[in-house]
Parts: structure tokens; sequence; C-alpha cells
């Protein structure tokens, strides 16, 4: 049995008087792939952005390896290194190219030597087929091509777990499918990982669990089949029922005819 | 027109120009200095000296630079105040630029999504290295056309250093006209000595823009 | 009061002068202002045009504008149109000439930028929607264009203010001018009338341009 790489216990996060997130607690293995599915506003981006810090929250704890990393003792920049994050608008840094993107982390926050650094950075790259986009300045990519490197950014950290915010959410239709590439890849490669995401064919494919959230909690969670295809909860019946449509019956009278 | 006349009044043209340049240079350069400081002070809200500095930023936006000179180098003197006439015009200048360069540079440090930050802080570097690799330089990059447009504004603004009877191009002209009557010959070198000022800097202004345009957001 | 030189000011009419004196500038300012909106208006819609002689021509006018110091322009209106003209041109209507030239360039500028940022699309789904060509502007692009002139119109009226200040150095007896007779005839009686004076003045100038330019930033804030 993979040992527990992330345990997260009874955690609540408010704004002000509004709770966004209401005693939560999950536990992810090493090798883990975990979908979060869920209507908008339901608590998923915020829970991502609680795991690496970003967020601080007012109750409960989080352990990453065992070690508590939300206590003010924590060195949040050391945890940040082991924990990757991919954002919906990419957030590349637009004054610098596709290979300084990658390599300023490693090389500032890890004192990396450059050689080192930019080495790695291109056999990542050549990996999800971009190596001669190295030197292009983030403007100069499509969507796809900067999300594929907002990637190999945060996997050039060598995180021990990598987080997806709706990466997909912000592209064109026709360049979604890249990207996931990229995340099945990863997943088969056995790379802990957490995805937030509204593709729900894709979540069947590349989950190992599926959670799904609604009002700030955990309603259900369950392996693909037993989510899609037998929701338990009245809610989650609800939330998948959106993603369906049934074909109309159009009343005899209108039938060929333009209302 | 008379070149012979004009060639007789260049060496004074060329000296009023360079001490034009001088004075000039320095006040951009104090004028840099103090509106970055003021910018970072008032993005801080450090308090009280962020209402401090508010309050000169308004009141340097909001009045001429000759009015401030004539405050400068015929008032303050009563105070016992007195101050040589280079010296406060580039005073005058780095008090004027600072109040615009401060309000750039805060417009450039507000343009930064948040996220940005975020990124760099979730990519596990400090809040010193995500201040000075991510945020100083976009911002920055954001903030040059204004900048550029400043230093052309403040380099017209020189143009009055003759009301605090600073022997400038301006104060070089009207000498001549009123002592020879060269009028036109005056005047085109009048002309010709302000592009040689401000040409150079209006030509590499546009080339640095278009050099540093990279930290443009969204798609 | 008396060490500061502010007393000179509640003497006779000096306080009334001081501000004649600022509304010479200002009206000054003001005529500039109403003939660089009419002629900015016009120029500025000729600039969008495809006319690619206009165009050039349009761009010199304005980058000369933007490059020389308007001191320059008034000097060289000023003492220039005596001398190739023959005309004795007095100072104030030189200066109004001058700003006019100036405050058109500007105007132009501006609503050149204002019609440009309004997107195609805007007038394509104008007349999806089967408006005719008189109702997409009157309903549509005047007052999207409108929201974004008008801020920096009012943000040129006080850069015009601030400006006009100049024409004291051709001679025109404005504020600064008057500042410099009051101190002069009571040398003796107040010494230190200069600090009084040019604060004074000083004020003046910020209580007249700060009205204007919250209001412009304001209306920049609420509609942006």
């Amino acid at each position: 049995m993979a040992k527990e790489l992330l345990k997260i216990e009874h955690i609540t996060k408010s704004f002000d008087e509004t709770v966004i997130l209401r005693d939560l607690s999950l536990t992810v293995k090493e090798g883990e792939v975990l979908v979060i599915v869920g209507p908008s506003g339901c608590g998923k981006s915020t829970f991502l952005r609680c795991i690496n810090g970003l967020e601080t929250i007012q109750e409960g704890s989080i352990y990453l390896d065992g070690e508590k990393i939300n206590d003010r003792s924590a060195n949040l920049e050391k945890v940040r290194q082991k924990i990757g994050m991919v954002f919906q608008n990419y957030e590349l840094f637009p004054h610098k190219t596709v290979l300084q993107n990658i390599t300023m982390a490693p090389m500032l926050v890890q004192k990396k030597p450059k050689a080192e650094a930019e080495k790695e950075a291109l056999s990542l790259l050549e990996r999800v087929g971009l190596s001669d986009r190295k030197n292009f300045y983030p403007r100069q990519l499509s969507g796809g091509q900067k999300q594929r490197v907002a990637i190999v950014r945060a996997l050039a950290m060598h995180p021990e777990i990598l987080l997806f915010d709706e990466v997909t959410a912000a592209l064109d239709p026709e360049m979604v499918r890249e990207v996931l590439d990229v995340m099945l890849d990863l997943a088969k490669e056995g790379r802990t990982m957490i995805v937030v995401t509204h593709e729900m064919s894709f979540a069947r494919a590349v989950a190992d669990r599926i959670v799904f959230m609604d009002g700030g909690n955990i309603v259900e969670e369950g392996t693909p089949s037993e989510f899609f295809d037998n929701p338990q909860t009245d809610r989650a019946k609800k939330f998948l029922s959106t993603f369906s449509f049934d074909r109309i019956e159009k009343k005899d009278e209108y039938a060929g005819n333009p209302i | 027109m008379d070149l012979e006349v004009m060639k007789e009044y260049m060496p004074l043209y060329r000296e009023a120009f360079f001490l034009t340049m001088k004075i000039g240079w320095i006040g951009i350069l104090g004028a840099v200095i103090i509106g970055f400081a003021a910018a970072v002070v008032r993005l801080l809200k450090i308090p009280v000296l962020h209402r401090i500095l508010g309050a000169y930023i308004e009141l340097f936006r909001n009045t001429p630079l000759l009015v401030q000179l004539f405050f400068l180098y015929f008032g303050l003197p009563k105070l016992g105040l007195s101050i040589s006439a280079p010296f406060c015009g580039a005073l005058g200048l780095m008090l004027l630029g600072g109040a615009y360069m401060a309000e750039t540079f805060r417009s450039g440090f507000e343009a930064i999504p948040v996220l940005q930050t975020e990124t760099a802080r979730a990519l596990g570097m400090s809040k010193f290295q995500t201040t000075v690799h991510v945020l100083l330089p976009e911002a920055l990059s954001v903030s040059m056309p204004g900048f550029t447009a400043n230093m052309i504004f403040l380099l017209k603004e020189t143009s009055v250093f003759s009301a605090i009877s600073l022997m400038d191009l301006m104060f070089t002209a009207k000498d001549l006209i009123g002592l020879y009557f060269r009028t036109v010959e005056c005047l085109t070198l009048l002309v010709v000595f302000y592009l040689f000022l401000l040409l150079p800097v209006s030509i590499l202004g546009s080339i640095v823009e278009r050099r540093v345009r990279y930290a443009e957001f969204g798609a | 009061m008396r060490n500061l030189g502010l007393d000179v000011l509640l003497k006779g009419t000096n306080m009334l002068r001081l501000l004649e004196g600022l509304w010479v500038s200002l009206r000054i300012s003001l005529i500039a202002v109403a003939v660089s909106i009419v002629l900015g208006l016009i120029i500025g819609s000729i600039m969008t045009g495809k006319n690619v002689i206009i165009r050039a021509v349009t761009r010199l006018y304005l980058e000369i504008v933007r490059i020389m110091p308007q001191m320059v322009l008034l000097f060289i209106v000023f003492f220039g149109t005596t001398r190739v003209f023959g005309i004795n041109l007095d100072a104030t209507a030189a200066s109004i000439i001058v700003f006019s030239f100036w405050g058109t360039a500007e105007m132009s500028d501006i609503v050149r930028g204002a019609l440009i940022s309004i997107p195609k699309h805007r007038y394509e789904s104008a007349a999806a929607l089967g408006l005719s060509k008189v109702q997409t502007y009157v309903h549509v692009i005047i007052p999207e264009t409108l929201r974004r002139l008008i801020p920096l119109s009012i943000n040129l009226v006080t850069r015009m203010i601030k400006t006009t200040s100049l024409v004291m150095m051709i001679g025109v007896v404005e504020v600064l001018k008057v500042g410099q007779q009051i101190i002069e005839a009571n040398r003796k009686s107040s010494p230190n009338a200069a600090f009084g004076v040019y604060l004074v003045v000083f004020v003046l100038y910020y209580i007249a341009c700060r009205p204007i330019s919250f209001l412009a930033g304001r209306l920049e804030r609420k509609w942006s």
C-alpha cells in the first residue's frame, strides 16, 4: 500500500463572514491522481490555494509527508518547492522567454547552476513538444503552448505533488487536447496530482479517484465508474445531469415549420 | 537668413545648451529617484509619510513649474533659505518631475495582476525574489511609455529657467534678439538647439518602448 | 504675518489685483481650450481617415507640437511675426494663437485615440440589430466615444491653465507679473512680501487646477 503523501484534516476557510470550506478532510496517496469536480463557487479552487499556502486557513491541519505545513513555523518557501501549481490563465512571466520562465525558480530558489537548469528545462520542453519555442516570449505563444510551458515550469522544481486549477478553462476547444495529453502522460508516469476540472470525460480517463465538492465540503467520492455511472447523492446526480441533454421532442404542429 | 551671423551666435547657444542639458538631466535623475521612492511609499501605505507624499504629489501636479520656481527662488530666501539659480532650477524640476514619475510608477505597479505575484510565490520564490525578479521588471516595463513622456515633458519645461535668470537657450535668444534684432536667425538657432535636446530622447524613447513591450498581459 | 509678507495682500486692493491677474491667464486658457475642442474634433476625425497625405501632414503637425516647448512656440509667434510679416501682434493675441495651436494638436490626438478605440464589432453589432447609420452613431458610437473623450479633455484644461503661466515671459501682465509689481511697491514697508505673494500665487493655481483634475480623475475611473 502506497504511503499517504498529503493529509488534510478538518480544515475551515472563510473570507470575512462567508465560509468557503467547512471541516474538510482528505487524504492523497503517493502516485494517486485525484480529480475534484463540482459546481462553480463550491470552493475547489480555494481548496487548492489553501494547500500551498496562498490562502490561510482558520482551522484544521495540512500535512505533507507527515510534516505539518500550515503552521506559522513552517517554511512556506520550502513547502511550495514540493508543491507545483498550474493556474487557469497560465501566468507566465511576460518579461522572460520560455526558457527563462522555466529556469528562473530552480536557479533562484534551488540555486541550481544555469547550465544544469537549462539542460533540464530543455529535456522537459522536448517532452511537451516545445523545444523549438525556447527563446519565444509568452505573448508569441498560443494558449495551449503557454499552458504546456506553465506545466513544465512547475515540473522543473521536482515537486512531490502537482496541483492543476482548471488549466483548460481559458483555452480554445482545439487547444484543450494538447494540454490534457500532457497531463495524462504525467499521470501514467505515476505522479501525484490533484486536478480541478470541468472536463468530465478527461476526469473519467485520468482519475484514480473522483471527489465531488459542493457548498465547501466533500459530498461524495469514489472511483470514476462509481461516481459517473452510479452517483449516490442527489446533488451529484443533479450536477452530472447538467452535462447531458435529452433529445427534444417537437410538437407536431411545429415540426418542419420555423417558429 | 544670414549664416555668418548664426555662426557668430553659435558659441553662446552652445553654452546655453549645455547649461540646460546639465540642469535638465540632474533634475530628471532626481525626479526618477523621488518618484520611485514616493511610489513605493504610497504602495506600501506607510503611515503619515504616505499622506505627506500624497499631498506633495497633488500640490506639484496641479501647479505650473514657473510658479514653483518663483516661490523657491524669490520666496524662500525671505525665510532665510537662499539657493543658487542652477540649484533652484534642478530642484524645481526634481519636485515637479518627482510628482509625475510617482504617479507613473504607481500605476505601473498597480497594473501587475496579483496572480503574477502568487505564481512566483507558488514556485517557492521569497518575497524579495518575487519583487526583484517579477514585480519590478514588469512594473517598469508597463511604466515605460509614461516614463519617456515624462522625460520629454520635463526637458521641455526647462524652457522657463530664464525666469530665474539662468542663461539658458530662451534667455540667450531673447537677449540676442533684443540687442541685434536678428530675429529669424536667433529663432532658428533656438529651434535647432531644442531639437538637439529633445529629438534623441524622443527617438530613443520609442525604440526602448518597443523593446520592453514584452510585458503585455492578457492573451 | 508681517514676517511672512502676507500683510501686503490685505492692503488696499492687492488681493483683488492678484485675482484679476489670474483671470488674465485663465481667460487665455479658456479661449484656447474652446478653439482647441472645436478644431481638435474636426482634425481628430480627419486623422482617422484613409488619406495618406492628410495623415502624414497631421502626424507631422502633432510631432512638432509634441517636441517643441510651448515657450519656443510663443517666442516664434511673438517675435517672429513682427519680423517676417511686419504685423505687430500683441502678447495676448500671440498667446491665444500659440495655445490654440498646441491645444488643437493635443485635442485631435485625444479624439483620434477615442475614435479608434471603438472596436469594429461595435458598429457591426449595431448594424446587425437593424440600427441605421445615424442611429448607430447617436445611440452607440458617440456616447462611447464621449466617455473616453471627456475625462481627457478636462485634463487638457488643467494642463492648459498650468501652461498659460508662460505668457508672463512675453510680457502679458498676469498673476505673477502683478505679484512682482505688488512686491516692488511694498519693498520698504514689507521686505518679505516675495514669500507671501508667491506662496499665495502657488496656492491660487492649486485651487484653480485641483477641482478640475479631480473631476477628470473621477470620470475616468467611473467610465473606464
